[in-house]
């Protein structure tokens, strides 16, 4: 007996008198989603107190819109030919500010690409992603200073690095969690298996923040796995584990909050599935009209974070006029500057191939790229 | 000094280095409470306690990723593979991350991880226990691929590795485990980081035998054969199959001017096709025949009932140094 695939999965309260399926009510209206913020329709808010200060919220709304604009901003240089692919996130704001907001400073980031530039949330600058996405092996950097793990491209394999490196610090007696970022196709794979057993047997203090988008490039959820609550899979490794409303900032944050606290409390690890919904497309090279209806994605304007924080703190006259605005051209300011910079760089030198690949450059790899250079007429042909 | 055989010099080893660094933690599949399946890792947990010698879940690729974290940290992970094949579900996390790691934060964080693979067949063991994966490892950049023949290499080699500052692969022959003991030094200095550095076994004029790890036994019974015959053979221990000790392989075949290579994982693309290659491109005219290889066959590595169909072994040395000499 199989319980039958839904194309499009609805709670009752997702249909309207005329039976038409609101696809957001579908998605967020499920009472284990946790939300704080509504969306100004159908879901509503929740005014359980959320402990954050005034403060703290407008930095939160601060940092989605500064990941907001690096990522418009990166998409119009890819299409400019001035990146190389690139996979936006936008609508993912609020997983990745949420979450870390509640990490300790000397908590540790494992992001996938899709959190293509969250050392921005620890003060890294425009410049260093910019330029890894440049391909210009000079944004490849030390991760120890911010604690921001260089970007994982194979799927799901940086979960067992989160792990180790949690157990690692508890194991030095250093008060350190860590927090992996990955997607819904992740859960697939079978790092995410062994890096979620490993972490609960072992004992790590790490957080498994899954950003269910619902897409792996073309593959739906339904496709991916039968099991409709990726936070269902925590039960299988005896971990917690929470449904999290993933454009809602505040609820992440306080989500996070009690899974960082419980790393840090000795309680190991926890699974926090951040539900939403990939808006754009996979990444530059993606085409999402050959195989969703391009109408799907405007649904989601009106709850993706920044309006829908925007809207919540408005509707509670926290908002400050102009924030939004001022914000925008502050951050957009520094990241052409940043881009102006380095484009105005030599190219990276032939050198980087070898140079960083062993503490001691063997003699043969120094050898072998200088006769391929010679070959190439000195380095000429580049 | 201890008489130890191979698998007691590789437990002195990491005794010593666990000793000397707190940071040098052994983790793998029933290391802690019973010691490892060849009891590699006896005694540890008794001595270091549950914190530094970890029985980990079956789950190759959630330990070796685990470790690279533990290394990212600083601490310095040796995994324990509890068989050759057991290797491949972490193959991914050796490739991917273990040795793209240093590039990938540009040059700043190197991950000083050993993983030890016990490897190789000649043991009568099930489907899957014999493989000779080396070379897969030797075509990994970023990694440091080394194999000791004997037990005073096994104790100082491994401690090398582990403070290398680069992901060492460290394969042990399991067959030549407990094949004899040697005098180990337990107090001789130790090397900070690997060294591509093959170790002469014996001296000869008239052919090189080139080999590594449970081969490098053969090669020596095989010389001392041909010396009843009259020949002259050298016998050259690489121990360092990624980065080769390329000066002392050519220095040694321009002296006798013949090269039989000598390994048990499959020929083809093997390192006896590298060494050969080195040879050929760099000491051909002082050759006065083709180097030639005795290895594995092409094949999968049989049940236990084929096993000499496929190992090399002095026999087969001997056939392939007649080639080199009569060519």
């Amino acid at each position: 007996m199989t319980t039958p695939v839904s194309e499009t999965p609805a709670s009752p309260a997702a249909a309207n008198p005329e039976g038409v399926v609101d696809p957001v009510v579908a998605l967020l209206g499920d009472p284990r989603v946790q939300r704080v913020m509504g969306d100004g329709g159908a879901l509503t808010d929740v005014d359980s107190p959320h402990g954050l200060d005034a403060e703290q919220l407008l930095d939160l709304f601060a940092r989605l819109i500064l990941l907001r604009v690096f990522d418009e901003r990166a998409v119009a240089y890819q299409r400019q030919g001035r990146l190389g692919t690139y996979p936006m996130y936008s609508g993912e704001e609020a997983v990745q500010v949420g979450t870390v907001a509640a990490a300790q400073p000397g908590d540790w980031i494992f992001p996938s690409y899709r959190q293509a530039s969250i050392g921005l949330l620890r003060g890294q600058g425009p410049e260093p992603s910019l330029r890894y996405w440049r391909g210009d092996a000079r944004g490849l950097v030390d991760p120890r200073p911010l604690r921001v793990a260089p970007l994982a491209t194979p799927v799901a394999t940086h979960l067992p690095h989160a792990a180790g490196l949690a157990w690692a610090a508890r194991q030095r007696g250093d008060d350190v969690a860590s927090v992996a970022f990955f997607g819904d196709g992740a859960t697939s794979a079978g790092d995410f298996h062994e890096g979620l057993n490993c972490a609960a047997v072992l004992g790590a203090p790490v957080v498994f923040v899954c950003t269910n988008n619902q897409w792996a490039i073309s593959t739906p959820l339904h496709k991916q796995t039968r099991v409709s609550a990726l936070a269902d899979k925590g039960a299988a490794y005896g971990i917690p584990a929470v449904r999290v409303d993933g454009f809602d900032c505040v609820a992440m944050r306080l989500a996070a909050g009690e899974a960082f606290a419980r790393a840090h409390g000795g309680g190991g690890p926890t699974l926090i599935e951040a539900v939403c919904y990939r808006i754009g497309p996979h990444g530059t090279a993606d085409d999402p009209s050959l195989y969703r209806d391009a109408a799907e994605a405007g649904v989601w304007e009106r709850v993706e974070p920044v309006r829908r924080m925007r809207g919540w703190l408005e509707r509670r006259g926290a908002y400050p006029d102009g924030l939004e605005e001022r914000l925008r051209s502050e951050s957009r300011a520094e990241i052409e500057a940043a881009m102006q910079r380095i484009e105005a760089d030599p190219p990276p030198p032939a050198e980087v191939l070898v140079d960083t690949l062993y503490a001691a450059t063997p003699p043969a790899l120094r050898e072998q790229l200088g006769a391929w250079l010679d070959d190439a007429g000195g380095g000429e042909g580049r | 000094m201890a008489q130890l055989t191979l698998v007691e010099a590789i437990n002195s080893g990491l005794r010593s280095e666990m000793e000397r660094d707190s940071a040098v933690v052994v983790l793998g599949e029933d290391v802690a409470r019973t010691g490892g399946v060849f009891r590699a890792t006896q005694g540890l947990l008794e001595r270091f306690g549950p914190e530094r010698i970890i029985d980990t879940p079956l789950s190759e690729a959630g330990f070796v990723g685990f470790a690279i974290g533990m290394a990212l940290y600083g601490l310095r992970p040796v995994v324990e593979i509890q068989f050759d094949c057991f290797v491949y579900p972490a193959f991914e996390q050796i490739v991917l991350h273990a040795g793209r790691y240093r590039w990938r934060t540009g040059g700043s964080v190197g991950l000083g991880l050993v993983v030890r693979i016990p490897f190789g067949g000649g043991n009568r063991a099930p489907d899957n226990h014999s493989d000779s994966p080396e070379a897969l490892f030797c075509h990994v950049p970023g990694l440091k691929v080394v194999c000791p023949a004997t037990p005073a290499d096994g104790r100082s080699m491994l401690q090398a590795a582990i403070r290398d500052p680069d992901p060492v692969i460290f394969m042990e022959p399991k067959r030549i485990y407990r094949a004899g003991r040697e005098e180990v030094d337990e107090t001789a200095a130790v090397d900070d980081v690997v060294q591509p550095r093959a170790a002469l076994r014996r001296r000869g004029d008239d052919l090189t035998l080139v080999a590594y790890g449970g081969n490098v036994p053969f090669c020596l019974a095989a010389a001392e054969k041909l010396a009843a015959d009259g020949v002259s053979a050298e016998v050259l221990d690489l121990r360092s199959l990624y980065p080769l000790d390329r000066d002392a392989i050519l220095e040694s075949v321009r002296r006798t001017g013949r090269a039989v290579v000598v390994h048990e994982a499959p020929g083809f693309a093997g390192l006896g096709a590298e060494v050969s290659a080195l040879i050929h491109e760099r000491a051909m005219v002082d050759l006065l025949a083709p180097v030639q290889r005795v290895t594995g066959l092409d094949v999968c590595f049989p049940l236990m009932a084929n096993e000499h169909d496929y190992m090399p072994n002095v026999a087969r040395v001997l056939a392939g140094a007649r080639r080199a000499l009569t060519f």
